[in-house]
């Protein structure tokens, strides 16, 4: 238990300050690299409350995939560290004062965290028995299933994701040649042998 | 839960093994070995010749396209986890409604193939 | 299997979704451009689906395990959707023919986002509420940005997505809190949940999913990224923007708070009743020094939306049916009056300032008279539609005893009704500049059609007005 409760304020502290320095740092390719902390940490979180398979696919797509991505993105943009930062001390009161807000609200709620007991036994029950089952499986049980409308819409907005993507970004550049095997195979004999007579040239 | 947080206390120690051994290697080295720098030395050695420019280039839009193709495939993957795991308990539902979400995913491979956004050119 | 027993319910979207599919593959594959084909079949397919909807169950269903749900409120709404985007979609055909622009995937977008409009006026949960939406509201990113190497359409998508993104954000942590501290997402539980214990972090939530959702329906004060975003979109997708997707978030805002949160409705009613008063307020001062047709349609659009929420703000079965009459009104005066936007082009260029409509009546003179129609029509003039759809609705304030909301909304339609009257005075006192090209015949048509509508309307206003009555009927029931 005391291990459970170390790693949590572990886990959290970190990922409080990498976040605090993904906005902070003055080379955007370090914010990526924060980003990276963040989410491991987050992460770890994730499966202290026992949602592993959430934990594991932070790391697998967010770290994985989505901070390449970033990386990509911050090299394509061809960034001014410098201008980047102008009207910081601009936006800074504005930004410190919605970040307030945000966390007494937060402390509000948390503060007046009253759940009527008919409520508490009507919570759909955030996660399965750990014991019973395992976490990905409880997953599986009802994605598929019971929630199979929201799966099929998340296919259908990652379909549009993809054509939008390619629609914003491809494009077919004129005058290169393409490797089209099949009718480089298909070309049959242009190639034609002759029998050169001696001293005769062609 | 605890059993369940018991199984991952390995890769908790793990982790902080292995915080611990950079530390001690950066520490180390930064403790240890004589720090005398000079700025021939910090400059950017570049096979004898003088830096030609910034490091910072540009890279292509192109390998945005590829990166984000493989996020969605990635995230399409995802989904096939869980799937597998509970395979046995979903049913024939469970399987045709992964078949019509890879159907759709499917689809859209094929079009961004006949598009030829996977050619590098 | 209960699971997906009793599909036909969801046949538009299911045809819609596998229309989509079929039409990219159609695309695609064909070797020739294809855009004109595949955007004729795409208004065959919403036009299918909106038949779909028509002949599909009159009653209220719910179906996969209570995500989704069709009732007579949704009917309405999705008829309107589909509407809208179909016609939005023939003006856009015709702009893609003059542009010469060979991209197909322009009406598969439209489709997808169709859907996601249906799939959140269907929603009967807080995550099929925002899959739809997201699914929606990313097609249109696309869309905004569509002309991707004019700075200004790249400049669109990008707002168009941080911003809309900020708006999925602040909706997301939202509905986060609802779900903690009610334990469900599913809209009728929420409401049996609701109805006895409304706690402080509900309210919480109830708030940021309303400036999400405001944010959408581009009302004030989250209305910063309309005119930008309408005026950086090529003019097809800000006519498509203004429409279809209003009518959908509107339905949506509606269902969300008649339906789960009808309890709490003292404290979303001032919420409502604020961000009525500011959109009705801007979208009449904003519009006054514009200069660009767009961005004046922009504005005009925060101010209908305002007036569309002082009917739900009064929160009763009048308020509602006065809001879904002033959307249904809304999608033709808007459908018009993009139609002439779109009609504007001299020597096979798109112009877009109100400058360029100087003497129209003489050098277009049937132009100008649906410009003026649709114009005096939005400021509300009598006999046209438009001052019936405001008249309901403030019909239905004062008949719930909120005065103060219907005295600003008329003195806001009395300012507003200022520079709507302006471009006609431009149109028709102002010396010609060059004369306009001939319009596309698509576009000529839908001008007839939609100026008829509102020009008409007064004679046949029950089979509307009946109709809307039964929608809202619908989310108060007893």
């Amino acid at each position: 238990m005391i291990i459970q409760g170390l790693a949590f304020y572990l886990f959290s502290v970190i990922a409080v300050f990498s976040a605090v320095m993904v906005i902070t740092a003055r080379n955007p390719v370090h914010s990526v690299l924060w980003l990276i902390l963040t989410f491991f940490n987050a992460a770890g979180l994730f499966v202290l409350m026992g949602a592993e398979f959430l934990g594991m696919l932070l790391v697998v797509v967010y770290v994985g995939a989505v901070a390449v991505l970033f990386l990509f993105v911050v090299m394509m943009l061809d960034i001014n560290t410098l201008n980047l930062r102008e009207g910081m001390a601009e936006y800074m009161p504005v930004g410190v004062a919605i970040g307030v807000v945000l966390f007494a609200e937060i402390a509000a709620i948390t503060g007046g965290w009253v759940l009527a007991p008919e409520i508490e036994a009507a919570r759909a029950q955030p996660l399965a028995d750990p014991g019973a089952v395992s976490n990905i499986q409880a997953l599986g049980n009802i994605i598929y299933t019971d929630y199979i409308y929201l799966f099929q819409a998340s296919g259908l907005v990652l379909l549009v994701a993809m054509i939008g993507s390619i629609m914003l970004t491809h494009r077919t550049r004129p005058g290169v040649h393409k490797q089209n095997i099949a009718a480089q195979l298909d070309r049959g004999r242009t190639v034609e042998l002759k029998k050169v007579s001696t001293r005769g040239g062609i | 839960m605890e059993n369940l947080l018991r199984e991952y206390l390995p890769i908790l120690i793990f982790l902080g093994i292995a915080v611990a051994v950079a530390g001690i290697a950066v520490l180390a080295s930064y403790i240890v070995a004589p720090q005398r720098p000079d700025p021939e030395k910090d400059s950017a050695y570049e096979c004898g010749f003088e830096a030609f420019d910034d490091a910072r280039a540009r890279f292509d839009v192109r390998y945005y396209l590829v990166a984000i193709l493989f996020i969605i495939f990635d995230l399409e993957v995802a989904f096939l986890f869980p799937w597998a795991v509970s395979f046995g308990d979903v049913g024939m539902l469970g399987f045709w409604s992964m078949m019509v979400f890879l159907g759709v995913l499917t689809i859209g491979f094929v079009y961004e193939w006949k598009k030829g956004a996977l050619e590098w050119e | 299997m209960t699971v997906i027993a009793n599909l036909g319910a969801a046949a538009p979207e299911l045809f819609l979704a596998g229309a989509g599919i079929v039409l990219l593959m159609f695309g695609v594959f064909r070797k020739s451009d294809a855009t004109a084909q595949v955007g004729w079949l795409a208004v065959a397919a919403l036009v299918a689906a909106a038949g779909l909807v028509l002949t599909g169950s009159k009653g209220s269903a719910t179906l996969f395990n209570g995500l989704f749900v069709t009732d007579g409120f949704a009917v309405f709404t999705k008829l309107a959707t589909l509407g809208a985007s179909a016609l939005t979609l023939i003006l856009s055909l015709s702009w893609l023919a003059q542009e010469q622009v060979k991209k197909f995937e322009y009406a598969i977008l439209i489709i997808f986002a169709t859907l996601g409009m249906l799939m959140m006026i269907s929603a009967n949960n807080l995550m099929s509420l925002y899959l739809g939406l997201e699914l929606q509201g990313l097609a249109a990113y696309v869309l905004a940005a569509f002309k991707r190497d004019t700075l200004k359409s790249t400049e669109s998508g990008l707002k168009y997505f941080i911003l809309g993104s900020v708006a999925s954000g602040l909706l997301l942590y939202g509905m986060s809190l609802v779900y903690g501290f009610t334990g469900t997402t599913s809209f009728d539980k929420l409401a049996e949940v609701l109805s006895h214990h409304p706690s402080t972090g509900v309210m919480v939530g109830l708030v940021f999913m309303l400036s999400g959702m405001a944010f959408k329906v581009s009302a004030a004060p989250f209305h910063m990224w309309t005119p930008d975003v309408y005026e950086g979109a090529p003019t097809p997708v800000t006519a498509f923007f203004a429409i279809a997707p209003k009518v959908a978030a509107i339905a949506l805002f509606i269902r969300l708070l008649a339906g789960p949160f009808a309890d709490l409705v003292g404290a979303w009613q001032q919420v409502v009743w604020l961000i009525s008063i500011l959109s009705m307020a801007i979208g009449a001062f904003g519009a006054i020094n514009q200069t660009n047709i767009k961005r004046l349609l922009a504005y005009s659009s925060i101010g209908h939306m305002g007036y569309v929420l002082v009917g739900l703000t009064v929160a009763s079965p009048e308020g509602v049916r006065g809001a879904l009459v002033y959307l249904a009104l809304y999608v033709f005066m808007n459908v018009g009056a993009f139609a002439v936007v779109l009609s504007m082009r001299q020597k096979g260029r798109a112009v877009e300032s109100i400058s360029d409509l100087s003497g129209l009546s003489r050098t277009s003179p049937g132009l100008a008279a649906a410009l003026t129609i649709f114009m005096f029509s939005m400021a509300g003039i009598p006999p046209l539609a438009g001052f019936f759809s405001k008249l309901y609705v403030f019909m239905a304030a004062v008949k719930a005893g909120m005065f103060g909301l219907a005295i600003i909304g008329v003195l806001t339609s009395v300012v507003s009704a200022f520079y709507y009257i302006r471009v006609i005075k431009i149109m028709y006192f102002d010396e010609p500049v060059d004369s306009f090209d001939r319009p596309a015949t698509a576009n000529t048509v839908i001008l007839w059609g939609t100026s008829a509508v509102t020009l008409l309307f007064w004679l046949w206003p029950a089979a509307l007005i009946n109709s809307a009555q039964t929608a809202a009927q619908v989310l108060f029931p007893g």
